[in-house]
This record gives structure tokens, C-alpha cells and sequence, in this order.
């Protein structure tokens, strides 16, 4: 049955529905018992399915990934909550040399069906350290899959199919769009979780995006309508591996394409989104894929990150330039 | 530097000067003195048959046997690099014995004797330092980890196995492996602590070689080892590492316990890593020779060597037929790494995920087709 649900409750049942389909199934994290997370993303879930699978973890995300490997080699399937994106730091070496390499190490012995959810991206007014878009980081370690949700849809049916997925993954959770609604139906077919997805058409520029700068998206692409401009908008959903067949398919239709995130833009993932646009739509091209995300600074002081995060005048702006060509 | 050892108080150590040496002291729980005479302790009693001292014996002496052949092959180029366990053969080969077949090691990456203990092939082991595999074994199957490179993150692992452990109702208990340096990761710390706040079936076992690479442990601590396991909240000891007799007592009653529900215990196996820290190291540049000297008289090998022999439970056939077996083994672990073949190219590719993904069978192919294109040149 169909209901309206926020990203956050969406998640909240799609955890519980995971823990409920497979009891090897286990949360760990800080703050996430009593309190159901900072986020209130497992709000219920300790009471309902005791401290032994939703574990308060002693302050340490070195220590959550590294007993993760550990549970998972033993059978489990953890799903650790990183309660911030700037804190996934001290868990990076975990992740980076041991999570993402043991199946390889291990030529497929030990496999890591870990999923490492982050609340990513700015927006919250937060202090340093809380609004920080670090995927391009894990896109770049093999051995990582990265995914980044943008809907209450791909919220509740994508933590479970990360959760039953055999690979290592990262769940980027826009953090600011935790409170969008929309209307799910639970006995619905899901997508693929590896796949991005046409969101709205149009042949003028291709607009891509993820996470939480989708809805960004969307809404440059209803104010470029007024103005008489089709935007194609894709919500690319998966960052690593990249589904870009629907992409190349509608560059080639408009010749232009402007990459969307709020992560710095230089070796962001729009700079490997632009080469592989490059090389496979050459000469479709009327315009170089153009960029626009967050500047080459630290994540700014709350009261500047409007100025640092990509709204709808600066993706249309792109788009302008886009079609100056 | 002897206080520095015995005492908490800390004292400037003399830079260079080296580890210290191995005084009578009251923690360092023994059951076999350097000069091989059986002495009892307290707390530690060990019931063990003359089959099974002869069987350590055999351990200790293969294993020794092996490192040595590895050094050469090394030495040869038929490794990359070695990391020689000379000298901590009793510490390895006594805590790999004190585990039962369900219970879970982790070691480091010089944990060769360990290796040894739970039946991995040596050929596996000389696969990862010739370059062929990251260690070929099953983990699972054999109650061992891979190797792990990265100094201590094996430690975590340890102890989210052992909260597993907890949560499927087994009696099983976990050991971990860790060094001396690998105490200063906030990783160990962060493990210790997961340990002893969920009471997780893992046993800490550091052997204390004295130095990491060329640091002495004074750089990275300043009370005893064992003492720091207080601090975590559960018992930390002290045992001569050179003493297998005492190294199998101590681990056994600390993973018994494990498996009794009384948590972790933390074993500081004091001991001397006789050799370089791999093949690519120079102790000369850092330690004085007449150290190596003082270590030598409290080798492991001879100690018990010189107990077997002393109370008639192993003949000169006996030794012989040991000797014998090493250089046999040692003609195996030559000729099966020397004709190790290198792995297939395209293998890079094939275990990155459980699920391939279209972007790496893509590159997949574009390699293969490469390494075609120079088909049918020269």
C-alpha cells in the first residue's frame, strides 16, 4: 500500500524491512539505540530488535568499520552509520585498505557485504566538518561501490538492496532532503541500484546530477521551461559504477551537458563524467561539458554556504554557457 | 634500562642503545628457563605429554628451517622480500597450539609459525612474498586470516569476529596478532576498547621483538606493554616469548577464558626478533651486535632442545630425524617456489567485487584485446 514517507522514514523502514527479511543483518554506529541516530534514521529499531543488532558503538569509526570487516567475515551483513560525512575520516583507512581490498586479497573467500551509510552534503547551517560531500574519495578506491540517493523511493528500496548487495557500498544520504516526501508504495518493482535514470525530458542540455543536488536540478530545468529551454534532467543515483549509457544517449541528442554535486569540482566525479562524455559522444558535442559544484575551499562557515553551494542560478548560468557555444 | 623494563616510572632511554637486557623479573611468567630447565609458576601449569614437547620441538624446528630457506630465496631473488620471524618461533608456534580447531586467528604478516600451526600450506606463504597472491589460503576453512600489511587494522577485525562469536553462541574464542609498534595505532586502542566493552571473545597477543623496524619500544611506550591492558579493563601478562612451554600455558588459560564469557586478555610475549625486519632491512645501523649475542643464549630452539635432551624424552635420532624433515621440507618450499608459476594476467580483474561491474569487465576486455593486438609479432 501506497504512503507518503520522508527520505528519513523511508530509510527508517527500509532498514527495518532488511533486519526483518535477514537476521545476520546488523546496525552499528554512534548514537543510533536509544536516541535512533542523530537523524532519527533507526529511530525504533534497537527497541524492536535489541542491543546484539543495533549496536551503540563506543565513539570510534575506525573502530565501527574495522569490527564491521570482522562481523562480516564471520557472516554478518553490518550497516554502519557514520553519523557525519566529516567524520568517515578516521574509518578511511578501514575502508580504503582493508573493506574495499579484502575480496580481492582474498580472491573472493572473504567477501564484505558492508554498506557504510554517510548523511552527506551542506545545507543544515552546521558547524565545520558537517556538510561535506566526500564521494569522490571512495569512487576512486577500487573495490567501492558508491551510491548516492536522491528520493524517498531510492531511499527505501535502495538501503535494502545495498544491504542484500555482496559488494562493499556507500550510501550517501542527502543530508538536507532527509524531510522531502513522497509517495511510496512498498510492493512496488524497484530499479536497479546501479543504474541512473531519466527524471524529467527535454533536448536543449542534459543536467546531471545526484543526491541532493537532484532536486536542484529539477528545479533549474522547471525555470528554464518558463524561459523556453528544454532541460533532459538524470538523476545519475549510482556514482560508482556509473550508469552513463542513458547519459550518452542524451548528450548525443543535445549535444550539451552540464555536470551538478556540491564536492569541489576539480577531480570531482564531474571531471571523470566529462572525459568518458568525451570519449563517447565526441562528435555529438556543440559545447564542452561544463561543471558546476562546490569551489576548491574548505567547506565554508554556515553563514557562506549558499555562496558555495550550487543553487538554480548557478546551474543556469551553466546552461547558458552551454548553449553559447 | 633494566627499570625501564621492570618499573613504571619512565626513564630517558640512551638513544641507540638498543633493547635491554632480560633480567629475573617477577612478571615475566616462565616454564622453561634459557637453560632449559623445567621451573613451575603459580598461576601457569602446563600438562603436556613427551609426545606432544617432541611435536613443539618439530614445530619449532620446521618452522626455523622454513624462515631460513626463505631468507636464501630471497637472497636469490626468488622472493620479493622476506620477513624473517628468527627467534620469536617459540611465541608463534606456542600460541598457534593453544588454539583449538574452531577458534579464529589473525595474524600480521610475519606470523609464518602461526601459519604453521593451523596446517596453510608454507608454499602460500612464500606465494604472497614472491608476488604471486596476497596469500592463497582459506581463511574460513583453516581458522586463519590473510595476512595483514597494515600495521594493527588486523586487531579490529579480531574483535568484530569475536562479537560474531558472541551473537551465533559459540565457544570459540579469537586471537589476534600485533607487534610492539602496533600498540601506538589508534586502531589496537579502538579494538581494545570494542574488546572490553562488548567482553568479545579475543585474546591480544603482542609479541614484543623490541623493535619496529628500527624503532626501539621505548619510542612507543613508556610502561610495560602488559600494563596497559589495565587501562582497557582487563588483564594484561607478561610471558617469556622464548618459552613455548609458558607461551601455550598463558594463551591457553587467556583464550579459555575468552571462550568462557570473561572477555579479553592482552598477552605481552616478550621476545627478540633475531633477524632483520625484512630482507630489505639493516639492524646494524641500529642496534649493537652484542645484543643479537645476549639473545642468542636465550634462543627458543635450544632451550627446549636442551630440556628434551636433558631429560632423556628426545634421543639424538630424534634430533636427527627433525633435521632430516627440515631439509626436506626446505627442498619442497624451494622447488615449489622457484617453479611457482606467475599468475594469469587477467586475474587483477576478477576478484575486485563479488559482482563485477560493466566499468571493470569493459576495462577487462580492452586488456585483453590489447595484449592480443601484439599477438603474432616478432
Amino acid at each position: 500500500m501506497s504512503q507518503t514517507l520522508t527520505i528519513g522514514k523511508a530509510l527508517n523502514l527500509g532498514l527495518r524491512k532488511a533486519m526483518e527479511d535477514d537476521p545476520k543483518v546488523m546496525l552499528m554506529g554512534e548514537d543510533i539505540g536509544k536516541l535512533g541516530g542523530v537523524f532519527r534514521i533507526t529511530d525504533g529499531l534497537q527497541k524492536d530488535f535489541g542491543e546484539d543488532r543495533v549496536v551503540d558503538t563506543p565513539l570510534a569509526e575506525a573502530g565501527i568499520l574495522g569490527t564491521a570487516v570482522g562481523l562480516a567475515m564471520r557472516g554478518y551483513r553490518p550497516v554502519c552509520e557514520i553519523q557525519f560525512d566529516g567524520f568517515v575520516f578516521p574509518a578511511y583507512n578501514q575502508i580504503v585498505t582493508q573493506v574495499a581490498k579484502i575480496h580481492a586479497r582474498s580472491k573472493g573467500k572473504l567477501p564484505m557485504p558492508i554498506v557504510i551509510r554517510i548523511p552527506f552534503g551542506g545545507g543544515i547551517g552546521a558547524v565545520e566538518h558537517h556538510s561535506e560531500s566526500p564521494e569522490a574519495y571512495f569512487a576512486h578506491t577500487a573495490g567501492l561501490k558508491v551510491v548516492a540517493v536522491s528520493n524517498p523511493v531510492d531511499a527505501y528500496f535502495g538501503i535494502q538492496q545495498a544491504i542484500a548487495h555482496p559488494d562493499p557500498i556507500v550510501f550517501l544520504e542527502p543530508k538536507r532532503r532527509y524531510w522531502e516526501k513522497a509517495q511510496v508504495d512498498p510492493d512496488a518493482t524497484p530499479e536497479p541500484l546501479f543504474r541512473s535514470r531519466v527524471i524529467r525530458g527535454g533536448d536543449d542540455v542534459t543536467v546531471l546530477a545526484y543526491g541532493p543536488m537532484v532536486k536542484t536540478a529539477l528545479q533549474a530545468a522547471e525555470a528554464a521551461a518558463e524561459e523556453g529551454r528544454a532541460l533532459e534532467v538524470i538523476d545519475l543515483r549510482t556514482v560508482s559504477p556509473l550508469d552513463l549509457d542513458p547519459v550518452y544517449e542524451s548528450v548525443r541528442r543535445t549535444g550539451r551537458c552540464v555536470v551538478v554535486h556540491e564536492a569541489p569540482v576539480t577531480l570531482g566525479l564531474g571531471a571523470e563524467i566529462a572525459a568518458r562524455i568525451t570519449e563517447n559522444c565526441f562528435h555529438s558535442l556543440e559545447a564542452p561539458v561544463l561543471r558546476v559544484g562546490g569551489y576548491d575551499t574548505p567547506y565554508p562557515p554556515s553563514k557562506l554556504e549558499e555562496e558555495y553551494l550550487p543553487d538554480l542560478d548557478r546551474v543556469l548560468d551553466a546552461v547558458d554557457r552551454s548553449l553559447g557555444f | 634500562m633494566t627499570a625501564l623494563r621492570q618499573a613504571a616510572e619512565v626513564v630517558d632511554p640512551v638513544p641507540g642503545a638498543g633493547a635491554p637486557h632480560l633480567p629475573q623479573q617477577p612478571d615475566l611468567i616462565q616454564l622453561l628457563t634459557p637453560e632449559g630447565e623445567r621451573v613451575e609458576h603459580p598461576d601457569y601449569s602446563l600438562d603436556i605429554s613427551d609426545d606432544e614437547l617432541r611435536g613443539l620441538y618439530r614445530d619449532l624446528a620446521l618452522v626455523r628451517r622454513w624462515d631460513v630457506e626463505a631468507t636464501a630465496l630471497q637472497r636469490q631473488g626468488e622472493l620479493g622480500i622476506w620477513a624473517s620471524l628468527l627467534g620469536q618461533e617459540a611465541a608463534q608456534v606456542g600460541a598457534g597450539r593453544a588454539l583449538r580447531a574452531d577458534d579464529m586467528a589473525f595474524p600480521t604478516y610475519r606470523e609464518h609459525g602461526v601459519a604453521w600451526t593451523r596446517g596453510v600450506d608454507p608454499l602460500q606463504v612464500m606465494g604472497l612474498f614472491r608476488g604471486v597472491d596476497n596469500g592463497g589460503w582459506d581463511p574460513a576453512a583453516l581458522g586463519f586470516n590473510l595476512y595483514t600489511i597494515v600495521i594493527g587494522a588486523q586487531c579490529l577485525h579480531a574483535t568484530g569476529y569475536a562479537m560474531g562469536v558472541q551473537r551465533d553462541g559459540a565457544e570459540s574464542a579469537v586471537l589476534a596478532f600485533l607487534g610492539d609498534g602496533a600498540t601506538s595505532q589508534g586502531e589496537v586502542n579502538e579494538a581494545m576498547i570494542f574488546a572490553a566493552s562488548f567482553a568479545a571473545p579475543v585474546v591480544f597477543f603482542c609479541q614484543n621483538n623490541q623493535y619496529a623496524i628500527s624503532v626501539p619500544i621505548e619510542r612507543q611506550a613508556r610502561v610495560p606493554l602488559f600494563k596497559r591492558a589495565a587501562g582497557f579493563g582487563f588483564p594484561g601478562v607478561r610471558v617469556d616469548g622464548n618459552d613455548v612451554l609458558a607461551v601455550l600455558a598463558v594463551t591457553r588459560a587467556a583464550l579459555q577464558a575468552a571462550r568462557e564469557g570473561q572477555g579479553p586478555t592482552f598477552i605481552e610475549a616478550f621476545t627478540y626478533r633475531m633477524g632483520a625486519h625484512t630482507t630489505s632491512d639493516d639492524p646494524t645501523r641500529y642496534r649493537l651486535a652484542s645484543e643479537l649475542e645476549e639473545w642468542k643464549l636465550r634462543d627458543p630452539i635450544a632451550r627446549l632442545k636442551a630440556h628434551l635432551s636433558r631429560s632423556g624424552i628426545a634421543d639424538a635420532a630424534f634430533f636427527d630425524s627433525v633435521d632430516a624433515e627440515g631439509d626436506e621440507l626446505a627442498a619442497r618450499i624451494r622447488q615449489g617456489t622457484v617453479e611457482m608459476p606467475d599468475p594469469e594476467p587477467t586475474e587483477m580483474f576478477d576478484h575486485v567485487f563479488a559482482e563485477q561491474t560493466p566499468e571493470l569487465a569493459a576495462q577487462r576486455a580492452e586488456f585483453v584485446e590489447y595484449h592480443a593486438s601484439f599477438e603474432g609479432e616478432k
